[in-house]
Formats: C-alpha cells, structure tokens, sequence
C-alpha cells in the first residue's frame, strides 16, 4: 500500500498493545455485586466529571488534561488487565442504567464519545494505527503523486487553523467527507469532489465518529433485546451474588449475535426482570441513574402555577438572565424567532405556566405584529407541541444550562447564555440593569473571561439576592425556584416578626 | 374556480418536478414521500402521500391546496405512520430527502439598506446571485455534488435542491456538517462582530469564494449601490467591526473631516474604502485581530446567510418547485446557477399572466411541450434538460450498477 510519508522514522522500541478497549463484546468475566455498584459509581464520577468540563465550555487542552486525572482518580489500578476488567465491567454496567430512555442514552452517548476521544489522543500512534484498522474505516492514504498535486491546499487548511504542515510524519488519508462530519463542519480538512483530506492527527475524529456510531446502536440495542441471564449463584454461608456480566448483556456484530450459553431463561430488561430482580439489581440501577442527572423541572410542582399577570413581576425579580433577555425582547419586539421560543416558552413551561396561559401569553405578546388569526395558525401548535399535546406527544424538557450554553444563536436570535453570548459591552449593561453593582460586575466578566459561565450566572445570583448559592446555576429553573425560596423566606421573615 | 384552475396548473408542473424526485426503482418509493398541503382556510395538512401521480392529481384537484411542500421518503408510507413504533426496528422514520438549502434576503435586513422587509429590488437581489454562486460551486467542486437545482421561492429569495443519491442518503449529522461548513455568520446583534475569520490565511473554499465572488461584488456594486461608506451613520456599522479602537477611531476622525468633500457619492466609498483597506493592511498592524478585518467586513455584507434549521434535519419540508408564491403570483422557477446573473425576479411569470397567456392560446396538445406558448416554457425546458433528464440517468445508472453488484455477489457465493 503506498503511504505518504516524507521520512519514515523506525517506530518506538517498544511494541505498544493498545489498552483502550472497545466495547465491542461484554467479556466473560464475573462480578461481585459490590463492585457491580463501586466500578460503576466510579466511572460515572469520570462521566459526570467530564460533563461539568463541557458545561462551563473548557477547551480542548483543557479537557485533555481533566479526562487525564479524573480517570487517573477513579480508574487507575496498578494491574493493568485489573484496570481493563473494570473499564469494561463499568462501561456495560453503565449501558444497562442507560439504555432506558432516549436522554439518558443521549447523555451516556455523549460522555462515553468524549472520554474515548481524548484517550485515544493518549495512545501511541502504533496503538491508534491498530485501533483505526479495527474500525475497518474506508479510508485510502494519499499517494505521493497525488499529495504533490494538493500539498498547497492542504497547507492551506493548516495554516486556516494556525498550524504548519507537519514536517516530518505527514500523512494524510482520503476519506468521503460524510465519514468525518465534525471536521467538515468545523472547515478543518480540504474537501474536493466530495473526499476529505484528513491528516493523521485529525485521525481522531474518524475514530470517534465510528466509536460513537457503535455506541448509539448498541445502546438502543441493549434497551430493546431480550437477555438471556444465569442464575445468580447464591452463597449460602455469605451472601454474595455473582452475576455473569456477558450473560447479561449481549450485542450484536456482524449480523451474528454472541450469546453467552447458561440458561434459557429469556427475560424482557425493562419489565419481567424488574419485578424478579428487584431486591438485588433494580434499586442500584435505578440509584445509579437518578442520583447523577438531577431533576429535570419538566413537573413544576414546587412552586405551583404561575399566571399571565404573575409573569412581569417574577421576571424582574427571579428569571435569571438569559430569559430576562428573551422576556425583554419579546416585550420590544412583540416577537422572537423559534430559538427563543423554545428556550423562553419551555422555561416558562417548568415555572409552571400552564398551556392556556403560555398560548394567552405569547398570542398578547405578538398582537402588534401577528394577528390573532395567523398566530393560532403559526404559532400555537407550536407551543401546544411544547406541552405534549401534539404529533408525538413529547414532553420537552426545559434546557438546561450546558444545553444553552452550547447553542449557536445568529442573526435576529435572543436565545443563548448571555455570558457566553454577548459581547463584553452588553453583558456589561445588561449585568448593571440587574441591579450588580460594579463590583459584582468585573468578578462576573473575570469568570466570563475564562469561560466559566455558570459560575458567572451563580456570582449575579448571589449578588442579586444578597445570599450564597453553594450548588452553582446548573439550570435556570433551578435559579428560578432558588430564588423564590429565597424572597418566600424573606416574606415569612417578616411576618413572623 | 380560480383557485382549482391554479391547481391543475401546479398540478402539472408539479408532476413533472415530482418525476424527478421519485426514481422508478423502488415502487414504493413515491408512495413513501410525504407531501404536504396548505388549504385555502389555511389548514395545513401533512403526511400525504399518494401511490402514483394519478392519485396526486387527484387529490390536489379535490382538496386544491394553494401551496403545497415536499418531505421526505419515509420507511413506511406516511399514512400508516400510526401502526408503527417510535422505535425499536420497526420505525416511521425518514430514510432519504435530498439536501435543501434556503437563503431568504430578509435575513439581510442588517445590512441593506435599499429596502427593508419583503421588498425585493434589484439594488439588492444580487446578494442571491451570489449566494447561488458560491454554494454552488461549493457544492459541486467540494463535495462533489452534481443533481443541483435551484428555484426562486417567489418573493424573498431562493432554495436549492440536491439531488444526488448520495446527498438523499445524508444523515441528519451530515447534513449539519455541510451546514455548518457553509456556516460564517456567528453572533446577532448581542454581540458585535458576526463574522470572524481567525487564522493568518482563509480555507480554501472561503478564500475561493472570496477572490471570485464576494470580492468583485462588494466593491464593484454593493458599496457603492447601498453607499455603505458616504455618511456615519452607515460608515459606523463598518468602524464596529474593527476590532482595534484605535484604528477605528482613526479612519472616523479622517472621515469626519471630510465630510464636505465635492465628490460624488460613487467616489466618496471608493476612497474611503481604499483608505480602509490601506490601514488595515498595511503590515504596520501588529495586532492579529486585524489580519483578516478586511476579509470579515465583506463577508459580513455579502456572504451567504443560510437558513440551518431548514437544512439541517431530514423531516424539513420544503415548498415544491414551480409552487405559486400566494402572495406575489410568482411561480417559483428554476434558476440556472450558470447564468444567474441574468435572472430578474421581476419579470417572472406570475399566475395571472399565464393564465391569460393560456386562454389565448390554449395550452398545446403536445403534452412534451405544453407550456411551449408560455412564458413559463423556457423555465420547463430547462428544468428537463438541464436537470431532470441527467438525474433520472444517473439514478438509471446508479439502479443498475446496484443491480449488477447483486448479481456479482450472489454469483460469487455460488461459485466454488
């Protein structure tokens, strides 16, 4: 096969196994039910871990170097098939905790993507090679010829991203652009005639596009199968169960299904083996999800309803910025665009504006622009299918701060996370307006000025509110319900003297 | 009966543009593609699907929808969409829908200032065309695309249709991939700069798209056409998007001086463009935020500003080609990208000239050419040569390749 290379140093003395493991079959190995539980918390700490870096938005460098200790803190032991047992063990243990709904699957995809991503970057490139070729990914390394022909497009892609063409190993792979979204949409790569030219060290994006692909199968696969489980072997003297992990979990791979033999006994995950298992297996797995992901706030029933008249004040007193913003616009403008409907109209939702008052709300709102008529045409089944009333009858969730903070608001948009969003200048006014003081103000743009946007919510909080708020802003119904808690305490505060 | 007789002509256009899009191979594959209806009380109706053009004709003869939208093939034909799951593997889901762009001039507000709204002059129509261009080339030099069409939405702007295999099989992922590559707009008006291209040198394709297209426009005709440098109040918007205040400051004390100058408005934006360009460029800016300030102003004005929602995911309907725009009368025609400086969107047919076009002549009995005596002729010879025919070709091609493999397969497991 030729390769392009300008020089091909011999490869590193010693021959690197590659230790990341893929997944791709639940090995033979058994468990006591104690570490079913601790490899499984541990790793979800790696996972949670890494969901926080993504919140506050941490850069690439960044994440490499917290992926490094939160594994190193919660993964590591000194036998290395030790530490592969329980990379494996937890990360199937985990799939069974996740598998159950469409946004814990969303959540898992998303954590277990991003941990694979920079240990990969961690590999030696013999072991990335191995891992590459295990994918079996479509790719062709470009030949000499062909690689003279576009050198100079390619340098200038590297130098588009303040790079230079590496000097020594370049080697570069032709792959269809549809294999390698992120690099196309982040215009990373040269694209013609529908190949991208994907350089060794962007390899990584391959890799983890295919990762991701598996997993997400696999994960509806694991919810949806029936599994075929051993008995669990009961200690008489001490009760210590043993569960055969690939007896519990089987995947599918090239259209043949490994089964682990034992028993015939087929149980349906979600409902027969609930009801046999529940002593044993269903509090941890259920523990396991709900302990991590916090409430959702798509059930207002801390607060109560809010109605139509209720809204101006509460925006003024307890929306945090961000819906403060969308609130103010849509005032202004009598309209927003569908980006701020949904983030506005979903909060407002888990304040616990019912769908009357939302759709008597937002028709007022854009009166002056809308007609009645028109808006029950354009707009209300909108809102109606915000509330699960509509089509598939969803019912969305509010977003949460990591979701907000990660949208991409353009031209005519109000949606977003301001302290991410907006210029200095106008976070600056909008901060003022809040009522911070200047103080307040530069501790907020400091935080904003190294990207932690949350902490930068949870400082205006504090200041607005005149108390601390130790748990940090990690949804804006939950700055809504803290901050009527804390005007409640205060109205009772007085009462009582 | 206005409203039926406009029907039986969509409904022929519509027929046409529908055969392109509905590959003879699979014969469920029409049966499979979702259309939807906007009725004449505004009722909009989706998930219709029809099992042959016959059907289609039909149904849009009796329910005369004034507007009527193109979705995707499905896995099962839309309406039974009900007997199947949500998920699992027996799924109602989208499989294949070409890749759709639509770029809508009010989008632009922000920075024309010949118009506003939904006025659409000529002074400004030109931020189309080159959109078209740049997406187009981009579409077929980059990603290698060739089925691309694309249509006057009649009256705010265009949409393009792609219709390669290749592009009907896109993910949802992919999709946004493209979108996203497309994407340079960034920001509203929270935050000022909406365009920053980081990075000593411009990606190939904005680099392109930049000493071919947008270049030559902005300074030959935008500049001077929307006099975006002759008074401050125009010039400021300019001024904010340098990032260096300094700088700023010092073209507006210059232009500020100026003011009373005996040129012409054409020549005012000329030099104070030049002298922009000099001070930025100069190699005397250290500062990296500058290197590319030039660059970002001219995108900001003239590169294409992309709907992503409307490309991004698979279940997006589209209003059909050839459509009639309720409120303009226009029809909504094709339009050559190799000649789209030619296109005029105020001479475009519109319904009630066809129809007298057609009560004087008749519509022909050649059914090849029945709209040979009208002006919409030229809009159906084109759309069937230029696009139409080497589609079904290639999707011709692309069947009986698939077969071929097949059959290769099955006879190389027979043998021994």
């Amino acid at each position: 096969m030729e390769v392009f290379q300008s020089h091909r140093k011999s490869s590193s003395n010693n021959v690197s196994v590659s230790t990341l493991p893929l997944y791709r079959s639940a090995p033979p190995l058994e468990v006591r039910l104690e570490d079913f539980e601790l490899f499984a918390m541990d790793r979800l700490r790696v996972l949670k871990g890494i969901s926080d870096g993504l919140g506050r938005g941490k850069k690439p460098e960044e994440m490499e170097n917290l992926v490094a200790d939160l594994w190193k803190e919660n993964m590591r032991h000194p036998q290395a098939n030790e530490e592969t047992n329980k990379d494996v063990i937890s990360h199937f243990v985990l799939r069974l905790v996740y598998c159950r709904t469409e946004e814990l699957r969303k959540w898992f995809l998303s954590m277990e993507t991003t941990l694979f991503r920079y240990r990969f970057r961690f590999q030696s490139s013999e072991a990335q090679r191995a891992l590459m070729s295990e994918f079996k990914l479509p790719y062709k390394a470009v030949s000499n010829a062909e690689f003279e022909c576009v050198k100079d497009k390619l340098n200038q892609v590297a130098r588009s991203m303040g790079q230079t063409l590496a000097a020594v190993d370049a080697v570069f792979y032709k792959v269809p652009f549809e294999e390698v979204p992120e690099l196309v949409a982040g215009r990373r790569v040269f694209i013609y005639k529908g190949h991208a030219y994907v350089a060794m060290n962007q390899v990584v994006s391959l890799v983890v596009t295919q990762f991701r692909s598996y997993l997400s199968k696999a994960l509806i696969l694991t919810n949806s199968i029936e599994y075929v489980y051993k008995g669990i072997h009961k200690c008489t003297k001490t009760p210590c169960y043993r569960l055969s992990i690939k007896a519990l979990i089987f995947c599918k791979q090239d259209d043949v299904y490994q089964v682990s033999i034992c028993n015939l006994a087929c149980r349906k995950w979600t409902s027969t083996v609930r009801e046999q298992e529940k002593d044993r297996l269903a509090p941890i797995v259920e523990a396991l999800c709900t302990r991590y992901l916090g409430p959702d706030y798509s059930q207002p029933n801390e607060v109560g309803e809010i109605s139509v008249k209720d809204i101006d004040r509460i925006a003024k007193t307890s929306f945090p910025l961000c819906m403060r913003h969308l609130f103010e616009k849509v005032r202004e403008d009598h309209h927003l665009k569908h980006g701020g409907r949904m983030q506005l109209g979903l909060f407002l939702k888990g304040v616990g504006l019912k769908l009357d008052d939302a759709l008597a709300f937002w028709k007022a709102e854009f009166a002056p622009k809308v007609s009645a008529e028109r808006f029950d045409k354009e707009y209300a089944y909108n809102i109606r299918h915000n509330y699960g009333r509509e089509g598939k009858r969803t019912d969305y969730t509010p977003y949460s701060c990591q979701k907000i903070i990660s949208s991409a608001p353009g031209v005519g948009d109000h949606h977003g996370c301001p302290y991410r969003h907006f210029s200095e200048e106008n976070l600056r006014a909008a901060l003022v307006r809040m009522g911070a003081s200047s103080r307040v103000v530069e501790e907020v743009m400091d935080k904003v000025r190294n990207r932690h946007y949350q902490l930068a919510c949870t400082l205006t909080f504090e200041a607005v509110h005149g108390s601390s708020c130790d748990a940090g802003i990690n949804h804006p119904n939950q700055y809504f319900i803290d901050s009527q808690k804390i005007l409640q305490s205060k109205v009772d505060g007085i009462q009582f003297t | 009966m206005l409203s039926c007789f406009l029907n039986v002509l969509m409904y022929i256009v519509i027929a046409v543009s529908a055969d392109g899009k509905h590959p003879a191979c699979d014969k469920s594959y029409f049966g499979r593609r979702e259309f939807s209806f906007t009725l004449e009380n505004n009722v909009y109706i989706r998930f219709q699907s029809f099992n042959s053009v016959t059907e289609m004709e039909n149904s849009i003869k009796e329910k005369c929808p004034f507007k009527i939208d193109i979705g995707p093939v499905y896995s099962v034909d839309p309406a039974k969409r009900h007997a199947y799951a949500q998920s699992g593997d027996n799924v109602f889901t989208p499989v294949e829908r070409e890749l759709v762009f639509d770029v809508d001039i009010t989008d632009y507000d922000d920075v024309r200032y010949c118009c506003t709204g939904a006025d659409v002059f000529l002074e400004c129509w030109p931020l189309m065309t080159i959109a078209i261009k740049v997406i187009d080339t981009a579409l077929r030099d980059d990603f290698g695309f060739n089925h691309i069409l694309w249509v006057y939405s009649g009256r705010y702007g265009v949409h393009c249709w792609v219709c390669d295999g290749k592009a009907r099989r896109l993910t949802n992922e992919q999709r946004a991939a493209i979108t996203d590559y497309f994407r340079v707009h960034k920001g509203n008006e929270n935050s000022h700069r909406k365009v920053s291209l980081p990075g000593p040198v411009l990606h190939p394709f904005l680099a392109r798209s930049y000493t071919e297209v947008l270049e030559g426009f902005f300074e030959a005709k935008l500049l001077p056409n929307q006099n975006l440098l002759s008074c401050q109040e125009r010039y400021e918007k300019i001024l904010e998007m340098i990032p260096d205040a300094s700088v700023a400051s010092e073209l507006r004390g210059r232009w500020q001086e100026n003011k009373r100058a005996s040129m012409s408005k054409d020549d005012i934006n000329h030099v104070r463009w030049e002298q922009l360009k000099f001070v930025l460029q100069s190699g005397k800016q250290k500062t990296r935020g500058l290197r590319r300030c030039v660059e970002e102003v001219v995108f900001s004005f003239t590169y294409p500003r992309l709907d992503m929602e409307v490309s991004k995911h698979m279940n997006h309907l589209l209003k059909a080609p050839f459509c009639v725009h309720p409120k303009t009368g226009r029809v909504c025609v094709p339009i050559d990208p190799n000649n789209c400086d030619e296109f005029d969107p105020t001479t475009v047919p519109t319904l009630s000239q066809l129809l007298e076009e057609l009560n004087r002549g008749g519509l022909r009995q050649d059914a090849k050419n029945e709209w040979d005596g009208t002006s919409l002729g030229e809009s159906v010879k084109f759309f069937r040569t230029s696009f139409l025919q080497p589609l079904l070709k290639s999707c011709k091609e692309e069947i009986e390749s698939s077969y071929n493999a097949k059959l290769q397969q099955s006879k190389n497991t027979l043998s021994w």
